[in-house]
């Protein structure tokens, strides 16, 4: 690996500091060990702390944005229009907002297939969205009714993963239902059920499955069926009410619906925006990771920091020989910037390592909880980082060290 | 640090030291100001075996200290072979100093973390990295030459003090410097082992012609030395043949 490479290489052009610098550890073992062992508790904490909070963020999010879109385009809302008034008059209006109907949105394949294009969306999905009742005998629920392309809906929810029973149909008359909406009508597959739109629209369906997606709202609401069959029952022919977009990287959202609603002109909304309370919780949760990182990492430092000022001290006389020998000052402050950097390579080599026992340990107690998982990538930044760190830590100490005067070194005893 | 030295020119200096009304103020312009050596001139030419001797406060170390580029002076004129050491960058008076000095100290002052042949190299290593075959050949030869051949791999602090001693020559030589320079190097040793310590300052001043500058309080090593140099108060009020020295001095020490 090349971070091992450069290890090899900087111990080959720094041959005698890299001498030094390891004997005067090896010299006082116990020393070495404490510090080390401080070292590697404060990468263990840090590793295990960060990859439980991504873990449970990631977990939060996925639970969140599996049963919703990131993106809901829909048509802008209806307002009302006033004739324009002369200038320099005040006009005094007294306005009724608007009943909401369901409304279609203009030209919907025109913007599917434009936004096809962009590669940031896995799924543009059209729906038709719209309230209904549905009655089963003299028992009656109302119901979401959702018009969906079957194709396409699988992008933003995979229905057929969800089901419990039947078979995932919503050709003809078939629907599919939420398993609370079953549970209330007594319903089970292959049963009939009468969905009523109002305005005389209504008809028997097939249930064909019940699915569960684990959020009780949607489990005893939701009615899915074809695009078309929703569009004749909501009266709303060749119509939908909502574009739906599932994008790869969740926290662009935001920015991509602002795009949208300037591309398009509709209302657009990200799930950033719908899920204001989520994204806060998951944003406090990272300053405060972030937080209890910098205070390990702090006191990490300030542990190297001081180990090695007292080394400095204890090795006055020995700078001093080292100083009348022939060594020059910068090769002093390099003997001590290496052990700074050699206690942060092997405290966080140890501290990963722990900090990956950690996390196998509470992968093995509770596995229905959520699973962490420990990237590469972390563990080789937090190594880098302590590294890092251990050097800056013996920044001062090193440069002390490499001030002393050899003359007065020397006398030390 | 590169192996041909920009400092150096490799002719044949005679004089390897010169001192030219040396000053030297501690805590210069402030009220503890303490002035330790006076208008001190002194020359030390190739392959001499100087004492410098004194009582304590008199100024030697000081003076051996100012001459070996570890402290700086306040006045006067400064020549390590031939080149005038005023103005010099810090790194440049490192680097004279690992070229032309090798110490000798009174507590001997190895480095306990590493063997007695790595302590021999040191100054080599601090020079030119991982030492090459011939560089530890000769240091082979140097800790035979002091009779410490069976001991280059043994850690120093298992070392007696005379053996310790013996290490800090060979140390001191390893560089072939053309001075040497020894504070107390007999001072805590017993009077046979500071004989046979001495015996190697003698030899090693013969046989490889490097001047050698002893501070010590033995008057017995002193006389020894031809020629020796006294100080009082930081001032030289001798500077001649061991053998000439006024006895009002000798028996003061």
């Amino acid at each position: 690996m090349s971070f091992f490479n450069a290890i090899s290489r900087l111990r080959n052009s720094l041959w005698i500091e890299w001498r030094i610098a390891i004997r005067f550890l090896a010299e006082s073992p116990l020393q070495t060990l404490l510090i080390s062992v401080a070292i590697s508790v404060g990468a263990a904490v840090i590793v295990f702390i960060t990859a439980l909070i991504m873990g449970l963020q990631i977990n939060l999010i996925n639970k969140t944005l599996g049963t919703q879109a990131h993106i809901r385009i829909e048509a802008t809302q209806q307002h009302n229009n006033f004739s324009e008034f002369p200038e320099g008059k005040y006009v005094w209006t007294f306005e009724n907002p608007r009943a909401q109907r369901l409304q279609t949105i203009n030209n919907w394949q025109e913007v599917r297939d434009t936004l096809d294009q962009y590669s940031a969306f896995n799924t543009v999905s059209p729906l038709i969205s719209g309230p209904a009742f549905a009655t089963k005998g003299s028992a009656r629920s109302s119901v979401a009714l959702m018009g969906i392309d079957p194709k396409r809906y699988t992008g933003i929810i995979n229905l057929e993963e969800y089901l419990t029973e039947g078979q995932f149909s919503i050709e003809a008359s078939d629907i599919l239902i939420g398993y609370q909406l079953a549970k209330d009508l007594g319903l089970r597959s292959g049963d009939k059920l009468r969905i009523d739109a109002g305005d005389n629209h209504q008809a028997v369906m097939n249930v064909a499955g019940i699915f569960e997606l684990g959020v009780r709202e949607l489990d005893s609401r939701y009615v899915y069926t074809s695009l078309k069959q929703a569009q004749t029952l909501l009266n709303l022919p060749g119509g939908i009410t909502i574009l739906e977009i599932k994008i790869s990287d969740v926290f662009s959202a935001e920015y991509w619906a602002q795009r949208i609603q300037k591309l398009t002109g509709l209302y657009v909304q990200s799930w950033m925006e719908s899920n204001g309370q989520l994204l806060n919780a998951l944003n406090s949760q990272s300053m405060t990771t972030q937080i209890i990182r910098v205070f390990v990492a702090m006191s990490v430092i300030f542990g190297i920091a001081s180990v090695l000022a007292v080394s400095v001290v204890q090795r006055t006389r020995e700078i001093g020989i080292l100083r009348a020998m022939g060594s020059s000052q910068q090769q002093i402050l390099r003997v001590f910037l290496l052990q700074g950097g050699l206690l942060g390579l092997t405290g966080s080599l140890l501290g990963v390592l722990m900090g990956y026992t950690l996390i196998q340990i509470f992968n093995a107690i509770d596995t229905k909880l959520f699973v962490i998982e420990l990237e590469t990538s972390m563990m080789l930044s937090a190594i880098f980082i302590a590294t890092l760190a251990g050097v800056l830590a013996a920044m001062v100490p090193a440069r002390r060290a490499a001030k002393y005067d050899p003359a007065v070194a020397i006398r030390y005893v | 640090m590169s192996n041909s030295s920009v400092l150096i020119t490799p002719d044949n200096q005679q004089t390897v030291l010169q001192l030219d009304k040396i000053n030297k103020v501690f805590n210069e312009g402030t009220p503890l100001a303490n002035h330790v050596l006076h208008d001190v001139s002194l020359q030390v030419s190739r392959g001499e075996l100087v004492a410098l001797v004194g009582t304590s406060g008199s100024g030697k170390s000081t003076l051996l200290n100012v001459m070996g580029l570890l402290d700086l002076y306040s006045s006067g004129e400064l020549r390590i072979q031939g080149h005038l050491t005023q103005g010099l960058s810090e790194q440049q008076r490192t680097q004279l100093r690992s070229e032309s000095i090798g110490f000798v100290f009174q507590f001997h002052h190895l480095i306990n973390a590493f063997s007695t042949i790595d302590n021999v190299l040191m100054p080599l290593m601090l020079r030119y990295g991982k030492p090459n075959q011939e560089q530890t050949e000769y240091a082979q030869y140097l800790l035979n030459e002091v009779g410490l051949a069976n001991y280059a791999h043994i850690a120093t602090n298992r070392l007696s003090g005379g053996q310790q001693q013996r290490v800090a020559i060979a140390r001191a030589l390893v560089s072939r410097p053309a001075l040497i320079l020894a504070d107390e190097p007999t001072g805590n040793l017993d009077t046979q082992t500071a004989d046979e310590v001495f015996d190697l300052f003698e030899r090693f001043n013969v046989e490889h012609q490097c001047a050698i500058v002893i501070v010590t309080h033995d008057p017995r090593l002193s006389a020894r030395c031809p020629r020796t140099i006294r100080l009082t108060d930081g001032r030289i009020v001798y500077d001649g043949a061991s053998a000439n020295l006024p006895n009002a001095f000798t028996k003061t020490v």
